[in-house]
């Protein structure tokens, strides 16, 4: 027969003060560990989600990332555009866009010294293939113009970067006209103008970063990929657009170890302490022990009620630890990307799965620390237990 | 001290609970110890002497941008200034770097007749300071380099660029000490600007310039004078100190300092929440006790330091055995981040550190009795003697 699980939750509620003291400790443990995880989680979010199925990107050979990759225009219009399987606008244009990417330096919110962001030189075929995209306040930017749009995730942390205001770099001054925001969340990071002004101001129009075309369908996709890749004459990476976002997912690394190893280390420490208090919790109560042996209950009930009080302890601080953390849910913060040398814009995210991931781990703390002192307990003889105190 | 062996006795007690607290307090504080060491490698530690007085000059918007070859005959005229090298982060790939990220370490160019002149701490043989000038296509590299990866006198090291997309074949041809176990490589900037030229490009640049200045007092002075000279020429610049300009890229992780900072607070409540709980049990059950002390004459004073004393006590042996395993683990985080966190290359339980910790330990110890130590020595001695629990 089982101890009723009121009779832990009372003893719970009787020492209150070492109750919450022991279940903050491990309330914080669980709060560094979602906070680290927020942080994969919402990279995730953003990265996995972007891009669109049938694109595909092609960089100079050898190149990992648009801001180190060059492809002259040229070779451009010669050898990419006028493939067969690459989808075509309803003008019959070709969806191909040669794009020029660079950094400039901006205060942001976090970082008044000032921060990388990309800039993006766009053709017109290069917002058709951004049809996802959407103007949220003002209007895109026209051809010809010293205009811009900024994404949605840099008009959050840029003070400067808003529509009707001016930024200077290049030759001069340019045009905030706009804000554009994306489902694809990684597009939101950067600002956006019109390649030829914008290459112009770099002494770039010769070359483009990269080129990002859209395949009619899948099969074309992969038709046209093997068949840019079996051109000696250009020496292009070819990747999915999906894939080249996918690998910036890894730029908080770094952060989520730290958190991670933190978390592990503070785990053991907060294990001791369940520890310490269940048996304190066990050494207090003798009599009871020994009270409940004489009614009847048997070892192994005993054992179970101290191991299910030491996890209900554990229970309580992992629901403590993740309402600490629930307030970090969709803040939006920016973090270096390992690919593009520019920030990132995205949003902490605690998931469901986060939450419970936490709170298994809350509950493996009170189960590891309540196993010996529920044994101990169990293994009381019931004179002594009497007897004691 | 003559109530040194009475608290030695009463930690020793329940010998039981004081291993469990201490084993907890020491895994709190070694992390404690990692994290704050990190925190004054980053952003409190001094330069070392030769480090003190070099400055970086590079473009205000990016690092990404280069600064015009003019400049360096413009900076070196600067009062103050002592020698100037026009530098050039290379990157690239060495081997299979990209499945291997520990091949990882700076590759430079640099002007070769100023190298030396602006890297005074830069210890090399003549013999092979003359070799690399001589040899267009050889390089130095500095001594923990050489020792990580074995490289040695006349060896190939052949980097595949990626910034510019062009490969190396370098000879090492010298060896250098450096101040702070630096890992760099460093070769001829003329080997790209060669590679520039016969590509078209006629606008010789350099990445950064770093400057040798006479005393560290006239950091902030030559800064601004060379960011004023250049304000309204062709390329604006930035200077700051070579330990600043560390820092900004650290900023890309994200904002590290934030972190550190929260991580280290948290840690630190837990600790507190450890050591209060375990004295409030300790406490509670030696009631009984100390009425018979307060009987025999022990007034509340001495009361209050004992129980304070003893926290303190248990707290400082858990501080001595964390700190002690925080040596170790830095001696660890300095082998894997050191390459990449130039900061972290000499990475260690610096004295000043030390003596700060030992001393929040003891500070938390008697932190977390105050309250429970304050009650025992007010209660009324009957209280204390009548008290079951």
């Amino acid at each position: 027969m089982a101890i009723p699980i009121a009779y832990n939750i009372r003893n719970l509620v009787v020492r209150r003060t070492t109750t919450l003291m022991t279940a903050l400790g491990i309330a914080l443990t669980v709060a560094v560990l979602a906070a680290a995880l927020a942080v994969g989680a919402g990279l995730a979010k953003a990265f996995t989600a972007s891009g669109h199925p049938n694109h595909l990107l092609l960089l100079r050979k050898g190149s990992t990332a648009e801001l180190i990759s060059s492809v002259p225009i040229p070779v451009f219009k010669e050898r990419i555009k006028l493939r067969a399987g690459i989808a075509k606008d309803e003008k019959g244009e070709p969806m191909a866009s040669p794009e020029t990417v660079l950094v400039i330096n901006l205060p942001s919110v976090d970082a008044p010294d000032g921060m990388n962001l990309n800039i993006r030189g766009l053709p017109p075929a290069g917002l058709k293939l951004r049809e996802d995209c959407m103007i949220t306040q003002g209007r895109w930017f026209q051809q010809g113009r010293r205009e811009l749009v900024v994404g949605s995730a840099v008009a959050k942390r840029y003070p400067d970067a808003q529509a009707g205001k001016q930024i200077t770099f290049g030759r001069g001054k340019w045009d905030i006209v706009g804000v554009f925001d994306s489902p694809q969340m990684a597009r939101n990071s950067e600002i956006w103008g019109d390649f030829d002004q914008i290459s112009g101001d770099f002494n770039r129009l010769e070359a483009a970063s990269s080129v990002l075309v859209r395949a009619q369908d899948e099969v074309a996709l992969d038709a046209l990929r093997n068949e840019l890749n079996a051109d000696p004459q250009l020496q292009v990476e070819i990747m999915t657009e999906k894939a080249y976002y996918a690998q910036q997912t890894d730029s908080g690394a770094p952060l989520e170890f730290l958190g991670i190893f933190v978390a592990v280390i503070m785990a053991v420490g907060s294990c001791f302490a369940a520890m310490n208090t269940m048996y304190a919790a066990v050494a207090r109560r003798n009599t009871e022990i020994g009270t409940l042996r004489i009614l009847g209950f048997s070892k192994s009930s005993i054992l179970l009620s101290f191991f299910v009080e030491s996890v209900l302890l554990a229970a309580l601080g992992g629901l403590i630890g993740i309402i600490l953390v629930l307030p970090l849910n969709g803040v939006a913060t920016g973090i270096g990307s390992n690919l593009t040398f520019a920030e990132i814009g995205f949003e902490l995210r605690i998931t469901p799965g986060i939450a419970a991931f936490g709170m298994g781990f809350a509950l493996f703390m009170g189960a590891i620390g309540g196993l010996l002192p529920a044994s101990s307990a169990a293994r009381k003889e019931i004179l002594t237990a009497l007897r004691d105190s | 001290m003559k109530y040194l062996s009475l608290l030695v006795k009463n930690a020793l007690r329940n010998k039981r609970r004081s291993i469990l607290t201490i084993t907890s307090l020491a895994l709190s504080l070694c992390l404690l110890g990692v994290l704050v060491a990190m925190y004054h490698a980053l952003y409190i530690n001094q330069a070392p002497p030769g480090q003190a007085l070099r400055i970086i000059t590079r473009h205000k918007v990016s690092i990404i941008f280069g600064l015009p070859i003019y400049y360096r005959d413009k900076i070196a005229q600067v009062p103050g200034v002592k020698a100037v090298v026009a530098t050039q982060w290379f990157q690239g790939l060495y081997k299979n770097e990209r499945q291997d990220r520990s091949l990882f370490f700076p590759r430079m160019a640099a002007d070769v007749d100023h190298l030396f002149e602006v890297f005074t701490t830069y210890k090399i043989a003549e013999d092979q300071k003359d070799a690399f000038r001589k040899d267009r296509l050889g390089c130095v590299v500095s001594d923990s380099l050489a020792k990580r990866l074995g490289f040695k006198l006349g060896d190939k090291i052949t980097i595949q660029g990626d910034i510019f997309p062009f490969t190396v074949d370098l000879v090492v041809r010298g060896i250098f000490e450096t101040e702070q176990n630096e890992e760099v490589l460093y070769f001829n900037n003329k080997v790209i600007e060669e590679w520039l030229k016969a590509r078209g490009s006629n606008r010789p640049f350099a990445g950064t310039y770093t400057i040798l200045v006479d005393s560290p007092d006239n950091v902030a002075r030559i800064s601004n004078a060379i960011d004023e000279m250049f304000a309204n020429s062709e390329v604006a610049t930035r200077t700051e100190s070579e330990q600043a300009f560390a820092l900004s890229f650290l900023a890309f992780i994200g904002n590290i300092k934030l972190i550190l900072l929260s991580i280290c607070a948290a840690v630190t409540f837990t600790i507190i929440l450890v050591a209060a709980n375990t004295m409030a049990m300790s406490i509670r059950e030696r009631t009984w006790e100390i009425g018979v002390m307060k009987t025999l004459g022990f007034t509340k004073e001495s009361i209050l330091g004992l129980v304070l004393g003893e926290s303190a006590m248990i707290s400082l042996i858990g501080g001595v055995i964390g700190l002690s395993i925080s040596g170790a683990l830095c001696i660890g985080i300095r082998k894997i981040a050191g390459p990449f966190i130039f900061q972290f290359q000499d990475l260690g339980m610096q004295p000043p550190v030390l003596a700060f910790l030992l001393l929040i330990s003891v500070a938390i110890g008697v932190f977390a009795a105050m309250i429970p130590a304050w009650n025992a020595s007010r209660m009324p001695i009957l209280n204390a003697l009548r008290f079951t629990d």
